[in-house]
């Protein structure tokens, strides 16, 4: 599957593509095909992300994920400051994310 | 310290100003990303992992209460409540708004603080020694020096878009503690008959063509100082390469041409630029070097130390060192507790540093390229009552310069440049060595991580240096040995295929290993490697 994301251009956060609008929380990112340029360009013209692109992903238990270990640490947070992660409730959320 | 004249006021308070503007036609549309970017990064301001990210310049590592203070309250009020303070001296905040980036450069305007040129191809903040105006064997404060070329490179219209980054490191002694031949110019205040001048080292840097600098020239009085050095950014402009990003750091054009050519073109250029007089007068190099008099010492301070309390002792002895004051000492903080993060430090223990300095230190703090922080001048006889504050702070890490001084970019965790984690490497191999007669027994030990080739943890000059890769996908580390970015300096050996996160933390126990079974008296782990070669290393990992 294909994940479109990028970063708020007012606050920076980290978010993701879900069809209809950006979430901060991976697991709503929807599978874009091959309309990730497209939606980005425009989404980027209404000032709604900044510097978005698209990227591999892969579904896993709890929902949509990226393929790739750089986007996963974007999708939690830094894995080292569990306080400041998404799920800072979850202590164990770096090690399922990576 | 010196401080901002109204000129450099107005320049820094102008330029907050223009920011606003520029975001504010940023978030309305105005601007593009790819107009604003450079603008923003004129500034400091990074779209970094996970946020913007905003990197403060601290001039050559020097700051005062007033100005950590500041630091520490954005922490708290903008960013998520610490900071990370960096290899080239400064402070990066990893949760910046963009909307409230131009209120932060204004209250750092306050207290004559910036993030101007700490981006962007151009001269970014001058580098020295963190215990310049202290230490016991410097033939003069190099501060001076390094605030005059500070002056000098902001906003210098000739070098604002040069090929790449252009980075300075000045010291004044001859024991190297800010990797100054790793730099793109080195610099060496040294004595001559009586008067002071540079000696110029160029071409140096890590990165992912790591170079040591060379010497191009052996003494340039102070009088000449900013004419020589525009004469050697003018044939780096002219001549560097723009076409590739990758090669186009001053060090691959002193490598292509050779040391000796590209002295021969700067002295051309030397020659040429006598007319234009842009040196400044004497005169106006002591008015800045009276901003760096010494502080008012007392003569009669008591050169004793009462080192009944052992965990004191051992404190004293590690992270204390010899100021060139008698009854004086240079204290180092550590920011390298165990299982924590290198260089990071929470804005309460910024806030408790800052009032350290200012009850201890004559207001004064330094930042070190090993990312700890300094004291600079403290009474040896209130070394004890500091000592029990930063214990109470967690500050008191006897660890300056042992194993567990881990070095550490900020890595995947937050750089959008990194191929790896650094710190959970860092955190690891500190807890792996934890003991601290265990670290002690080591001795000197510089471990140096890197998140990518990039180098921003210096692995290439650490006695261990650990470089960060992607392996399709997963998270792999290579083993160096051998590197120095101090007087000794030398580029670090990679000693074979790497390893995965848990198998770095073992490989670098096998090499320390190996060195306490071979060393002889008196040698560190550098030396050790120096004298037996590779080869024993190589045998214990991969046997």
């Amino acid at each position: 599957m294909k994940i479109l994301t990028g970063n708020d251009l007012a606050t920076g956060d980290v978010v993701w593509w879900t069809g209809s609008g950006w979430s901060r929380h991976v697991e709503d990112a929807a599978d874009v095909g091959d309309q990730g340029e497209a939606i980005a360009h425009a989404e980027e013209g209404a000032r709604r992300v900044n510097s978005p692109y698209v990227i591999d992903g892969e579904q896993s238990d709890s929902g949509p994920r990226p393929a790739h270990i750089k986007d996963r640490v974007r999708a939690l947070g830094p894995t080292v400051r569990p306080d400041l992660t998404l799920k800072p409730a979850d202590p164990d959320a770096a090690n399922r994310v990576l | 310290m010196y401080r901002y004249d109204q000129y450099d006021q107005n320049i820094v308070d102008t330029r907050v100003a223009e920011f606003r503007d520029q975001v504010e036609r940023r978030l309305s549309g105005a601007l593009t990303e790819d107009q604003f970017k450079p603008l923003r990064l004129m500034n400091g301001l990074y779209l970094q992992l996970h946020a913007y990210m905003l990197r403060v310049a601290i001039p050559y590592g020097t700051l005062d209460g007033r100005q950590m203070r500041m630091l520490a309250r954005i922490a708290r009020e903008y960013d998520r409540g610490y900071g990370h303070f960096t290899t080239r001296q400064n402070l990066q905040y990893n949760w910046i708004k963009l909307s409230e980036a131009p209120d932060i450069l204004a209250d750092l305007a306050t207290v004559e603080m910036h993030a101007i040129q700490t981006s962007g191809n151009c001269i970014r903040n001058i580098s020295s020694d963190q215990f310049a105006g202290a230490a016991a064997d410097e033939v003069t404060d190099p501060r001076p020096w390094a605030e005059l070329l500070r002056q000098w490179s902001t906003f210098h219209p000739e070098f604002s878009y040069l090929p790449r980054k252009f980075k300075f490191a000045v010291i004044a002694s001859d024991e190297d503690r800010a990797a100054m031949r790793l730099h793109d110019i080195g610099i060496q205040i040294v004595e001559r008959d009586g008067t002071f001048g540079a000696r110029i080292y160029a071409g140096g840097g890590m990165g992912r063509t790591p170079i040591i600098g060379k010497e191009i020239k052996d003494f340039v009085p102070v009088t000449n100082l900013l004419s020589y050095l525009e004469a050697c950014l003018r044939v780096y402009n002219r001549h560097g390469r723009r076409d590739n990003m990758y090669k186009a750091r001053i060090k691959i054009l002193v490598n292509d041409l050779g040391a000796e050519e590209y002295a021969r073109q700067v002295e051309e250029e030397f020659a040429a630029m006598e007319t234009l007089d842009i040196d400044p007068p004497l005169a106006e190099f002591e008015r800045i070097a009276g901003y760096f008099a010494p502080p008012a010492f007392d003569a009669n301070a008591p050169d004793e130390v009462d080192r009944s309390d052992p965990d004191f002792a051992v404190w004293v002895d590690q992270n204390v060192k010899a100021h060139k004051q008698s009854g004086y000492a240079l204290v180092t903080i550590s920011l390298k507790p165990v299982g924590g993060i290198p260089g990071d430090a929470s804005a309460d223990q910024m806030d408790v540093m800052a009032g350290l300095a200012e009850r201890y230190s004559f207001d004064e703090l330094r930042v070190t390229h090993a990312q700890n922080i300094v004291l600079p001048h403290v009474k040896k006889a209130d070394l004890y009552a500091l000592w029990q504050r930063l214990s109470k702070a967690g500050l008191a890490e006897a660890n300056l310069d042992l194993i567990s001084d881990i070095i550490a970019c900020p890595g995947l965790d937050y750089c959008s440049l990194a191929n790896a984690r650094s710190i959970p490497v860092a955190q690891k191999i500190a807890k792996r060595f934890s003991d601290a007669k265990r670290q002690r027994e080591l001795g000197e030990l510089k471990l140096k991580i890197s998140g990518c080739i990039n180098a921003c943890g210096h692995h290439h000059a650490g006695h261990i240096g650990i470089l960060g890769v992607d392996r399709k996908g997963t998270e792999n580390y290579q083993l160096l040995l051998g590197g120095s970015g101090a007087e000794d300096v030398s580029l670090a050996k990679i000693t074979g295929p790497g390893f995965d996160e848990a198998g770095i933390v073992d490989a670098v126990e096998k090499v320390t290993d190996v060195y306490l079974n071979a060393r002889t008296e008196g040698e560190r782990f550098v030396d050790t490697y120096r004298r037996v070669g590779m080869e024993p290393f190589k045998e214990a990992l991969y046997g």
